[in-house]
């Protein structure tokens, strides 16, 4: 969706990243297809372009989540990370009601890049293990809003700070739509460049890459500080979308990681297109939408939702699992 | 590496499972309780297994009650009391009062509130010299336990108990009566061995009193959107089952009920989907009120009129009435009612008389009112009706400015 880039890319680069991803690239054909057949009204381009604002804040997510799972390790805290740039956002408005939205958002970015830069240093230099270490950043994080605010968070998020999450530039076209899509290609430019390629090396195989000479402890955390930045940008579209809550990102880590899963990423690393990460996060957001037009209502929907992934993902691994133990196998003879 | 990849995957699933659990702001039992596969298909003929009848003939009556005690002191008020004796309890020997509490948790806004109330009510009493809260943070196993301290500690001279779910928290009620008085709030348990059950007229009261409003305001076969929070909840049933009668006996055309989570982003795809897929809303019920802003703006993104809404009695719905000058009601589910127990208890230990099923008045938010109840410089997940503003404290324990 958001990859076009037609300077790189010869057919055969298209078809091995089409590969990783390819169950993804199906189930999100398939899906649109059914939205179109229960929904003839959905690809009027205002619709369409709302349902890509409400999936920009999850593909955003998606991308910062690819960058730290492709690695190894996993962010388990992007959705405390939302909830807690909401609030903070509303409890700053509140004290100071004229503040600039530059200042406020930049000041979440900061925040996220130094939530992720902490949950990196604990990883690496502490050597704990990711899972844990995040799942301890969001219980601080939520414990931390919530101590702070007693649980409804003062002040309102105003119209100028809601625009990129809720506005539209020139009267059509969501902001939301163009931050996912400059957030998209920062993601895929970083993906091929130098850094991207160490990036996935240091999943694949961390000892290798040492030895290679990648510096695997700052190339982990520079992923985690990314994808503080991503869940912090999230939090400036997920407040301006829906407003001051405070519980606005509850779920948020869970969705990041299944679609990121669904793109067919490895967890534990090596492997997988951020760009099918990013479709895995535009099929779940059609997911929820068919079935919100489906009539499928309450618990059968997370049950609809689980049995996809879970079909999904076992499609992708049913392939990947042989080529892996072949590669695994070959290497095993060259001394080392 | 190879190795390594099963346990990433059992971490995940680990997260997963743990995530969807504890991100739930119900309490327990509702994300396991029973769904109805599409509600909104069900037959009209069909009626909720929630559904009492007698139990929303008795609140609807009771709406129309005139309450007893004083008229600018709701939460002392009480709807058709049965009195009782509490001799038995009077506390002998003088000193100080030691009052304790088992709350179910503080896990949303509503709940925030109801506790600076009651903490603050507290203050009010100079005879009280200790109160003692501990919070089950939405947990059954850990109110369990308690409540077993509470009970079992000389201190304590009565045990207030606000219950996290109904039949799992009834033998340790039961167990703490034998022990101290105790008075039950807010949601019930299966038992009548606490000496007084405090709570207001209840959610058949608050789903007909929404559902009412829009039979009123919304032409003849106009298409209304019912929004819930989640399914299995009795609280939550009753408000749905008592609107499902009153709309099916209308001419209006219920065309979606949908589950929000009560998630604002959920609500606001839901209603947007709504709007698109059937032309046009006429009407949106609420069981609830922290979604209804983002529905209203739903409507706003789609360039329609907001039509009548339903919402409840939190600041922002309030504050989003007024400015946007909507058609709207909001029923309550009075945050005031945690200042009772606390008053019942000295009532109680004083040997005064209670009514045995204290049931308070559940006043609705109407145009005619609405500026009464809206409390500038109060945050926007406050709620109005807590009757706190004659507290010590206020506004700024609730968050509010001067």
């Amino acid at each position: 969706m958001t990859t076009a880039n037609p300077t790189v890319g010869p057919y055969k680069r298209v078809a091995r990243s089409l590969g990783t991803g390819a169950p993804v690239y199906v189930l999100l054909a398939v899906l649109l297809v059914a939205l179109a057949a229960t929904d003839p009204g959905f690809y009027e381009p205002d619709r369409f372009l709302a349902f890509v604002k409400r999936a920009a804040p999850l593909v955003i997510l998606a991308a910062g989540q690819y960058l730290v799972i492709v690695c190894g390790e996993f962010d388990l805290s992007v959705g405390a990370i939302v909830t807690a740039g909401v609030v903070v956002a509303a409890e700053l408005y509140g004290s100071y009601p004229d503040a600039s939205w530059a200042v406020v958002t930049g000041g979440l970015l900061l925040a996220g890049a130094l939530t992720g830069l902490v949950s990196g240093l604990i990883t690496t230099k502490l050597r704990v293990p990711s899972f844990i270490t995040t799942l301890g950043m969001m219980l601080i994080l939520e414990g931390a809003v919530f101590f702070w605010t007693g649980g409804s968070p003062h002040g309102s998020l105003p119209e100028e700070f809601r625009r990129l999450g809720r506005g539209t530039a020139g009267g059509w076209l969501p902001w939301a739509v163009l931050a996912c899509l400059v957030a998209g290609a920062a993601a895929v430019f970083l993906m091929r460049s130098d850094f991207g390629r160490t990036l996935i090396a240091t999943g694949d195989s961390e000892r290798t890459a040492a030895l290679a000479g990648v510096r695997v402890h700052r190339v982990r955390v520079i992923a985690f500080v990314l994808s503080g930045v991503a869940a912090a940008l999230a939090a400036v579209l997920v407040g301006g979308f829906s407003g001051v809550s405070a519980q606005a990102g509850r779920g948020y880590e869970f969705e990041a990681i299944t679609a990121v899963v669904l793109g067919g990423v490895a967890l534990g690393g090596g492997r997988g297109s951020v760009v099918a990460a990013m479709a895995g996060a535009f099929s779940l957001q059609a997911l929820f939408t068919l079935l919100n037009l489906q009539g499928v209502s309450g618990a059968l929907e997370s049950t609809v939702q689980g049995v996809i992934v879970i079909a999904a993902v076992g499609l992708g691994a049913a392939d990947f699992s042989r080529l892996r133990r072949r590669r695994t196998h070959l290497s095993g003879g060259t001394p080392s | 590496m190879t190795r390594r990849r099963p346990l990433a995957v059992a971490a995940a699933l680990a997260a997963a499972a743990l995530l969807t659990s504890c991100s739930s702001d119900m309490p327990a039992d509702s994300a396991a309780g029973a769904a109805s596969e599409s509600a909104a298909k069900e037959g009209a003929d069909k009626p909720s297994k929630f559904f009492q009848q007698a139990e929303y003939e008795r609140q609807l009556t009771l709406a129309k009650a005139t309450p007893e005690g004083p008229a600018d002191k709701p939460w002392e008020q009480m709807l058709e009391p049965e009195m009782i004796d509490t001799a038995q309890y009077k506390k002998k020997g003088s000193g100080g009062t030691h009052l304790c509490f088992s709350n179910a948790g503080v896990f949303n806004p509503w709940r925030q509130v109801g506790l600076k109330d009651m903490k603050a009510e507290v203050k009010l009493h100079k005879e009280i010299t200790g109160f003692t809260v501990l919070d089950a943070q939405g947990k059954d196993d850990k109110q369990i336990s308690d409540i077993q301290e509470l009970a079992g500690n000389k201190s304590c001279d009565a045990l207030i108990v606000s219950p996290n779910t109904t039949a799992t928290l009834t033998p340790a009620v039961k167990e703490a009566c034998g022990k101290l008085p105790v008075i039950v709030f807010d949601r019930g348990v299966e038992t009548d061995c606490a000496v007084t059950f405090i709570n207001p007229i209840g959610g058949y009261g608050y789903g007909a009193v929404a559902a009412d409003f829009l039979v009123d305001k919304v032409k003849p076969k106009g298409k209304i959107l019912a929004l819930r929070i989640s399914p299995g909840v009795d609280v939550l049933e009753t408000r749905w089952s008592a609107a499902k009668l009153a709309f099916d006996k209308s001419r209006l055309d219920v065309v979606d009920v949908k589950f929000t989570d009560g998630d604002p982003a959920k609500t606001k795809s839901i209603v947007a989907d709504a709007i698109s897929r059937h032309g046009s809303v006429d009407g949106v019920w609420m069981d609830s009120g922290a979604t209804s802003v983002a529905a209203v703006e739903a409507f706003e993104d789609a360039g329609v009129d907001v039509p009548p809404i339903t919402g409840e009695d939190q600041q922002d719905f309030l504050q989003a009435w007024k400015d946007k000058k909507l058609t709207a009601i909001a029923p309550t589910y009075p945050t005031f009612q945690w200042r009772t127990p606390v008053i019942a208890a000295l009532r109680v230990l004083d040997g005064k008389q209670v009514p045995k099923e204290w049931k308070l008045p559940q006043p609705t938010v109407t145009q005619d009112n609405l500026d009464q109840y809206l409390q500038e410089g109060m945050p926007p997940l406050h709620y109005a009706m807590c009757g706190c503003q004659d507290l010590p404290g206020y506004p700024k324990d609730w968050g509010g400015k001067k």
